[in-house]
Formats: structure tokens, sequence, C-alpha cells
């Protein structure tokens, strides 16, 4: 998993509440059994017609958000299936971070095995980014170190985030490893209880 | 005195395998169960990595997403095919129990793990699927994981997870007659909302509750994920060990007793205190139907379909006005006046044996309406055929359901039952989310009774009403 400390994007506004991981990437690409390649389903119904063709109307079609790599959505963001296959077709898409007012439990979690942040803000501060990101061209930048997010107009929050997941995301462990230099307590848990 | 501690606490103690500050605690998990949809990539990274399963003993698979129901040996769909097989080697690789295609214990997930008394009081149990809150219903903590959640308990048989919050969802008085599980927790979902549960695992308790057979506190927890906390269970009682007991994975004999014991103790401490309290009235509920695009949007089959009004907030007007203009209604149609075309009686929320003999009641000696395409997909291969002993799959048949193999089937149409764009369904299943059971699918989610009644009449109707009527 790569490292995340800081990150300059910019930012796609999904202003959408309760998009649940169906959505994020319909069952039909959950048959696959690699890890990558997600990104192209994406929101795939919201951004194609029956036919495979670009739906206009969706705003992700919309060539000013090209390149884009931070997402905001509305709040309950990724509820419904805990299937990780949503955050692998965010991430493959481009984005490194959402923001949102409230997570789905499973989706945030999934998130940080990856390497995204889930970054959960009031509802006055999304819907003033999401204000900026439909208006014009809006760039944030993300410093994980400090918990803060800012643009360079004046606009900034700071989140709050778990030590431990932040520590994961700063460094881009693979969890497994670390957790495996535990295992003498496993071992005893074992021998006590199983 | 030691402090009181509700069930999920006292479950959560005993499985700390290491705590430290500024981390999550280790939690050491029970029972780990695996299907073939989220399972491929976790494999993969063991073996990419050099590692093994830790405890293939305490690992147990299943497949159930891709399988077809029209017959279940020949997968024709090679994308299908490839992640079942794969599912199949990589138990036979790293020596995990697999119920596959062939084998009489297979079925759903969240069905066989209860039928085979793998599920018990007490353990944690884990499964790449977010409905794996079902098992909560046994006195289990019982949560969904990701894949990458799936490859770490796999190779350590532990997860980092910071302690939930708890949240009691107390359930008073009794459920009126032809009131089911089902409708109470769709209830329960549309008074606090689809995310009132998020970072908590919820306790369900009250008179409602405890007199709830096992199948309907399995509907009752497999819910809990629709409203956001990650599990959701019931402090095990005479009827849970009255259904455990005997099972082919729980202790026997006299040993069986001392697990009752010991489960007993897991009850929840007088004058424990949780995070959050709510409060239903049982005798409030009606019999439900989702009109819209999440589990929250429902409303009693009396009722009419919501306008865009009933909210002051803007974000759920517009939510409001999308789910209309998707689900194909008009703001403020009595919801009773919706004619279905398809009807499915399946899922892991609805497919239990008591699930089929209920809806066959409803359909005794009655037709499914000319217009409706109905089928009944049992949990398990087990259940159907405890079901054709009963001959209920006759009851069905006769009038005019399709009887299928046992699998997950139109619940999210992974295999080859979906319902066509612009096609809607009376659905016994646990999400009516856009595209669900088929792009362009509309679906609302009822109780196994409801969409029974629905098979026949071709709409909506009070399941209350219809069964008092003669058979014509």
């Amino acid at each position: 998993m790569e490292p995340l400390r800081t990150h300059q994007g910019l930012v796609y506004p999904l202003n959408r509440s309760n998009i649940d991981t169906d959505q994020i990437i319909p069952k039909q690409f959950l048959k696959r059994i690699e890890r990558s390649g997600f990104g192209q389903f994406l929101f795939y119904h919201w951004r194609f017609d029956d036919a495979g063709n670009p739906r206009p109307d969706f705003s992700l079609n919309d060539p000013k958000y090209k390149g884009a790599s931070i997402l905001v959505a509305g709040e309950n963001f990724g509820c419904g299936s805990s299937r990780e296959h949503a955050p692998w077709a965010v991430q493959d898409f481009g984005f490194k971070i959402v923001i949102a007012p409230s997570f789905a439990d499973i989706f945030k979690n999934n998130c940080v095995k990856n390497g995204i942040l889930a970054i959960q803000a009031s509802e006055d501060q999304v819907q003033t980014i999401m204000k900026n990101a439909e208006a014009r061209e809006y760039c944030l930048t993300v410093n994980l170190e400090d918990q803060v997010v800012s643009d360079n107009e004046g606009f900034s929050l700071s989140f709050d985030i778990a030590p431990y997941p932040k520590e994961m995301l700063l460094n881009g462990w693979d969890e497994i490893g670390v957790t495996l230099t535990y295992e003498d307590k496993i071992e005893q848990y074992e021998l006590l209880y199983k | 005195m030691q402090t009181p501690k509700t069930i999920i606490q006292k479950i959560w103690e005993q499985h700390v395998v290491h705590r430290e500050a500024g981390k999550p605690d280790l939690l050491y998990i029970d029972l780990h169960l695996v299907h073939e949809v989220t399972s491929p990539q976790a494999f993969e990274g063991l073996r990419m990595n050099g590692r093994k399963v830790r405890r293939p003993d305490l690992t147990f698979a299943t497949m159930d997403h891709n399988i077809p129901t029209r017959q279940r040996l020949t997968i024709n769909d090679p994308i299908s095919k490839k992640q079942v097989d794969t599912l199949q080697e990589n138990c036979q690789e790293f020596g995990v129990t697999l119920a596959d295609i062939h084998h009489p214990d297979n079925g759903i997930v969240h069905v066989i793990g209860p039928e085979l008394g793998l599920t018990q009081p007490g353990k944690t149990i884990v499964c790449g699927d977010s409905h794996t809150s079902t098992h909560g219903a046994f006195g289990a903590l019982a949560f969904g994981i990701g894949t990458s959640e799936v490859e770490h308990v796999l190779a350590t048989q532990t997860l980092w997870q910071a302690p939930p919050k708890t949240l009691n969802v107390k359930v008073n008085g009794k459920l009126g007659t032809g009131v089911t599980a089902k409708d109470l927790i769709l209830a329960i979902i549309g008074k606090f909302g689809v995310q009132f549960g998020t970072g908590y695992v919820i306790e369900y308790t009250g008179e409602a509750i405890r007199s709830l057979s096992m199948d309907e506190r399995m509907t009752v927890c497999n819910m809990s994920i629709e409203a956001g906390a990650r599990a959701g269970l019931i402090t095990p009682d005479e009827t849970t060990f009255d259904y455990l007991r005997g099972r082919r994975h729980v202790p026997q004999g006299e040993a069986f007793e001392e697990a009752v014991t010991y489960w007993r103790s897991l009850a929840t401490d007088e004058g424990a205190v949780y995070d959050t309290v709510v409060e239903i009235e049982a005798a409030d509920v009606e019999p439900q139907v989702t009109w819209g695009t999440n589990p929250g949007m429902c409303i009693p089959v009396t009722a009419s379909v919501p306008t865009p009004d009933a909210s002051d907030k803007p974000s759920e007007k517009d939510e409001i006005v999308r789910a209309l203009d998707y689900m194909g209604l008009e703001a403020g149609q009595p919801i009773s006046s919706v004619k279905i075309d398809h009807v499915f009686i399946g899922s892991c929320t609805n497919s239990r044996l008591s699930d089929l003999q209920k809806a066959a009641e409803v359909v005794r000696g009655r037709k499914v309406n000319p217009a409706v395409t109905a089928i009944v997909v049992p949990g398990s291969f087990s259940i159907k055929l405890a079901a054709e002993k009963e001959g209920i799959d006759q009851i069905f048949k006769e009038a005019g359901f399709e009887w299928r193999e046992a699998g997950c089937s139109m619940c999210l149409a992974m295999n080859d039952d979906i319902v066509p764009p612009g096609g809607r369904c009376a659905s016994t299943s646990n999400r009516n989310f856009e595209g669900r059971q088929g792009n362009g699918a509309r679906t609302h989610l009822v109780s196994p009774e409801m969409a029974a009644a629905a098979a026949v009449m071709g709409h909506f109707v009070d399941v209350r009403q219809f069964t008092a009527q003669e058979v014509s």
C-alpha cells in the first residue's frame, strides 16, 4: 500500500446522500477474481446508458472533472454491501480522498485498507466544497499529518481520524505483517481458549 | 462489584487478544465464513506473501451468490464459473472445508451457518458479506468485513477493531396478527433511518423480540446493516437453545448443557448502560412495503407514497424526487394500487423453512396472477428438501410459482435470475437499491406473506385482509 501524507487534487462533487456500494460498483462486475481494473465500472449505471454510451447528464462525464482525485459526496456514503470492489473502483478511477458528512462503517474500514483517506466533514463544510467544485475548477490540499483540508482562497477545515488508521495511511503498512508481530499473543490466546 | 455490562461488551472483552493505547483492540475471531465473491483476492494475497490459513478448522466456505437456480450443477456464465472454481481450488489448496454445489450442506452462507450449528451464542463471527449480522440472532457478535479483512482473518484469525458503541432497540408489546418480523425491522429502519446504527452494535430487546422464533430473529438481525449497524444481536434464551440442541457442530449431551450455562451468562447485566436507547411499540407496526430506493423508504401497506414535501431538508427532498422517478411512482398514490410483475421469495432475509411455510399458506388453493412471474428460492439445499417433504413445493407449483434450487438468486441477480429493466418486483430480500435486482429493475421489499398475496393479486394488498377472505 502506498503511503499517503499530503495530496493536492481536483475535486469532483457528487451531491447525493446514501450512495450505496451497489451504485459505486454494480454486481455484474463482482465476478472478477482480480483486485485491479474496477475503475472503468465506477458508478457504471449512472455513467453509462443501456447501450454503454456515456450519459451526458451525469456530472462525472463532464470533461471539467477529468483527472479529479478528491470525491465529495452526501451523507452515509458507501452504505449497503461490504464489497471491497467499491473502494477498489474509487481508487482505480483515480480518487485518493473521499469527503462526506458521514460514511458507512464497512466502507470506511475498506478505504483505510487500500490507502484511501475518508474524511468526515460537517454538512456545511461539505456543501461549501460542493458549491465551489460545481461552479469552477476547484482544487483542495489535504494534509493528513496535520489533519487539515484547505484551498488557496482561505477555506480550511480540520478533521478527526483515529491514531491507528492515520498511522496505517501515513506509512502505507501491510497490516497483516504488523499483526504477525503479535503472533505470540495470538498463540497465548489460542492456548487458553481455542 | 464489577460494572454491569451489556452482552456486546461481554463478548467483546472475552475476545481481546491484545490491547494497547492508541490502537484498536486485536480481536479473536471464532468463526470465519467464506463465499466465492469476496474471497478470491484474499486467497491470492496469501499466496503472493507465502502465508497460510491460520485456522482452517475455524473457517467454513460455501458458494451461493453465483449459483444458478433452475438447475444448480452447470454454470453457463464463464466468469461466474471461474469464480466458483477458484473458491474450490483455494479451499483445496488451503485446507478449508467447503460446501460446494454438489454438497448436501450447500446454501446461502447465512442460512447454513445456523443450520449446521456453526453459529453459536458468544462467538465472534465474520464473513466478507454485510448480512453476516444475521448470526447475531443467536447472541453472537457477527459482522461483515471487506476482502482485505478476509485476508487478515485467514492469515491471523484476528482483526483490529475499535470497540463499538452500543445501541438498544427496545420493541415493546406484541406484534399484531399478520404482522411479521420483516415488517418490524422495516418499520424500525423506516422510523429511525438508514444510518441510525452507524458506529453501533444493536441489541434488540423487549417482549416482541423475545416472542420471535429463531427464523424471525434472523430476519430482524439480518437487516441491522440496512440501519447502518455492522452487527445486531439478541440475547440467547430457551428458543435459541432449543434450536441449537442436537445440531451437527454444537457440543452434544452434557457438554451442550454446560455450554448453555455459559451462554446464559452472556445476558446483559441489570443496570448495564447503552450508549443509546430507542423504543418502538410493536402494536403500531403494520405490514410494510418499501416504495423507494433504500430500505428506510418504507410505508405501511395501508398508506400512500410520500410527496417530496414530506421532508424539510433539501437533500432529502432531492432523494424523494429521484427515488420516485427511478421507481416510476406518483407522489401520493396508494401503495396498494401499485401493480407488480415479479415476485421473489428467498434471500438470507426470508428463505428459511418457516418463511416458505407461511407464504405457502397464503397461496394455498389460489393462483398467481397471469401478469406475474413468481419464484421461490429456498435458502439451502436442506430447506428445499424439508419443504418438499412437507409438500410445500406442490402448493407453490399448483399456484403457478416456479420452485427453484437454493442460492442468493434474485436478491442481487448475480446469477441469471434477473428482473428486466423497468420490471417491478415484490421481494422478500433486504435491499431495494437502484439496479439491485437487475439494471433498471424496481424492487419493493416485503414479508413472505405480503409477497405471496401480491403474487396472487398482481398488486400490493394488506395480507391481514387477504387471508381473511375465503379461497374462491
